[in-house]
């Protein structure tokens, strides 16, 4: 009887660590399979000529799209990380609780709109109604959107784990909040602020809907005309040329899709090695990470240098709940 | 004690000023991509009222005959907006992602929490969030070239020569290119999602309660299925509301793998289906042709409508993780 039961009890055990095993492989046999199936058909396709020659027809090169994806990515980066880290300098240094709250929030669901209704919203107003047509500026503004509750929230994020000590004995010495943050605040957090710019650098590449109603297309190099040109850009040529029937576009394609995997791979590879893992803000689009440090200055003023047990100039992610156990 | 200069105090108020700009910007954006698209789908709202939502043809009317006028708005002659066949495409792909992705998330979480750790935690944690870090254009062309090449040949028929019985796996498999991809690919973006925010709800199970279970007798299986499990419920229905989230908002993937159906409801798993943002993704030359341009209008209550549920979702999704995180955990034994 007893005997029964217990090998019943192994038996759920095996079955249960093996099923989570095997969903485990899954996981990691889809990605492998989705990286090796472009990178083999990329390498196959791929060849250096066309990363200087520009799309014509249905085949051609890439030049033109890989110089419009930088060239949106760098008008938006340009808007968005002043937006972003300003932002969040101010909810994390000069925000009373009630206003960073509310900031936090609305970067919350700004982060959960869907992509294509930002590029939807730009399209309405910009190309439509302030007429710049498919243009740079329309597409940079939507990458804009999207990038700036990341860059404002992991800003804010590594500017919280600095602790209140160092803050204090700079306000001590007669520094104002400003010199404050420039002399001695900005430099642990510094990391965590370029992760976050970096990953969202990323996320802005991979981006294709926000710009199908704003970027437009164009088989041209983009020029420095912000309005009433349309741009290429990468992600464009993946999703429209392996539609097409002929083998020159699917090979375009999976070009496009190889430039484009492993710019993104290495950067977000890039920025985990040099920057260490566990600072990272793991969030991709549409997920935003609850960090513990939730407080803002007026309540961390009150716990004051309690809270900065176990901080590791920024590298480092502070395990409060290790401190609570 | 030298006194802070008055250009130091004068850099300093026009920081402060500068970041409070900044930082009203999301508000300025969200304020402003609501307003847009509300006023935007007014016409819309009018031309079709309750229609929009339970009408099944999307049909933007005879772009070269003439004007129709309703309620007070001009449409093109013939014109008939109703986006069911979206909102059940929405929704049908999403729940079947999350059929996927559920377990499979749950259960690779459960493997990086307690069966690995040190460097072979953090490689596969990376990886799981490589995956999230794969453009969706990139899955959506793996979806079109792999997937759904296995699935007619190779899933479809088996499932329905397995599944007979059941109504929605019968039937002809076609191209592949359907709600059974739809939903795979959406399962794929989801489960990086879903597994890193489980994993670290995992993680922060209290050593002492697994501690009591194994002392019980238990074995590490049971401790997870019976001690774990429990303790990250909220957190979890959270962390699936989040994908749940995400899957209706996706576009490109869905986009490159659904068929691209319109004025038709799935029939089976493998009918070509479409989704709401796919759909605005799909109609730009529509938009450009109508001459009225009730077909701007149309796709923009559409995209309203997206953006209500995917918001809404993501909102409880977010609530119930918070709850699940700020849960405090009771340990050891009460010294009074």
């Amino acid at each position: 009887m007893t005997g029964r039961r217990r090998r019943r009890r192994k038996m759920n055990r095996f079955l249960g660590w093996g099923c989570a095993w095997l969903a485990a492989g899954l996981v990691l046999f889809c990605l492998t399979d989705m990286v090796g199936t472009v990178l083999l058909r990329g390498l196959e396709s791929f060849h250096w000529r066309v990363l200087w020659t520009t799309t014509s027809g249905s085949s051609g090169g890439l030049a033109n799209a890989l110089l419009g994806t930088l060239w949106l990515v760098a008008i938006s980066v340009a808007m968005a990380a002043p937006l972003g880290i300003l932002g969040g300098v101010y909810t994390a240094e000069f925000a009373g609780q009630r206003t960073a709250r509310v900031i936090r929030f609305t970067a919350e669901i700004l982060s959960g709109v869907p992509s294509i209704v930002i590029g939807y919203f730009a399209y309405l107003l910009m190309v439509l109604t302030w007429g710049w047509g498919f243009s740079a500026l329309a597409g940079g503004i939507s990458l804009t959107v999207i990038m700036l509750p990341y860059i404002l929230r992991s800003t804010e994020a590594s500017l919280q784990q600095v602790p209140l000590t160092l803050r204090e004995a700079a306000w001590g010495l007669g520094m104002t909040r400003f010199q404050t943050i420039r002399y001695v605040v900005v430099k642990p957090a510094m990391a965590g602020m370029a992760t976050g710019v970096l990953l969202a650098v990323a996320i802005a590449m991979g981006e294709t809907a926000p710009l199908l109603y704003t970027a437009g297309w164009s088989t041209m190099n983009p020029s420095l005309q912000l309005t009433h040109q349309p741009v290429g850009y990468l992600t464009y040529i993946v999703y429209k040329y392996i539609e097409m029937p002929f083998p020159d576009a699917h090979a375009l394609a999976y070009s496009a899709a190889l430039v484009l995997l492993m710019v993104v791979l290495l950067l977000n590879v890039a920025v985990r090695l040099v920057v260490g893992h566990a600072f990272v803000p793991r969030f991709s689009r549409g997920r935003y990470r609850d960090r513990k440090t939730t407080e803002g200055l007026g309540e961390r003023r009150g716990k004051s240098s309690a809270n900065a047990v176990g901080f590791d100039c920024g590298r480092r992610r502070v395990d409060t709940e290790a401190g609570r156990l | 004690m030298q006194k802070a200069s008055s250009v130091a105090k004068t850099i300093d108020r026009a920081f402060h000023v500068a970041a409070g700009i900044a930082a009203s910007s999301p508000v300025v954006f969200l304020a402003g991509i609501v307003t847009i698209v509300v006023i935007q789908a007014m016409p819309s709202i009018r031309f079709n009222g309750w229609h929009f939502l339970t009408s099944l043809t999307w049909n933007i009317g005879n772009v070269y005959g003439g004007l129709e006028h309703e309620h007070g708005v001009t449409a093109a002659s013939g014109a008939s907006f109703g986006s069911r066949v979206f909102i059940v495409g929405t929704l049908a792909s999403s729940v079947i992602a999350l059929l996927m992705a559920v377990p499979v998330s749950l259960l690779t979480a459960v493997v990086l929490a307690y069966r690995t750790r040190g460097a072979l935690r953090a490689i596969l944690s990376t990886l799981v969030e490589l995956l999230a870090g794969i453009p969706s254009v990139v899955i959506g062309l793996w979806g079109m070239t792999v997937l759904t090449p296995w699935i007619s040949t190779q899933l479809g028929p088996l499932l329905s020569r397995v599944g007979g019985v059941i109504p929605y796996l019968r039937g002809p498999v076609g191209t592949g290119m359907g709600l059974l991809a739809s939903g795979c690919v959406l399962a794929v973006m989801t489960i990086p999602i879903i597994t890193a925010t489980t994993r670290d709800l995992l993680l922060q199970v209290p050593t002492l309660y697994r501690e009591g279970g194994i002392g019980l007798g238990m074995t590490d299986w049971e401790v997870v299925r019976h001690i774990c499990f429990p303790c990250i419920r909220e957190g979890f229905i959270g962390a699936v509301a989040l994908g749940f989230g995400r899957a209706m908002g996706e576009t490109m993937a869905v986009l490159m793998v659904s068929g691209n159906a319109v004025n038709l409801l799935p029939q089976n798993l493998y009918s070509p289906t479409s989704t709401m943002a796919a759909f605005v993704a799909d109609q730009l030359d529509s938009a450009l042709t109508d001459a009225s341009k009730m077909a701007v209008h149309a796709l923009s209550e559409l995209a309203l409508l997206l953006m209500v549920l995917t918001v809404a979702t993501n909102l409880a999704a977010r609530r119930l993780v918070s709850l699940g995180r700020r849960r405090q955990w009771r340990t050891g034994v009460d010294a009074r």
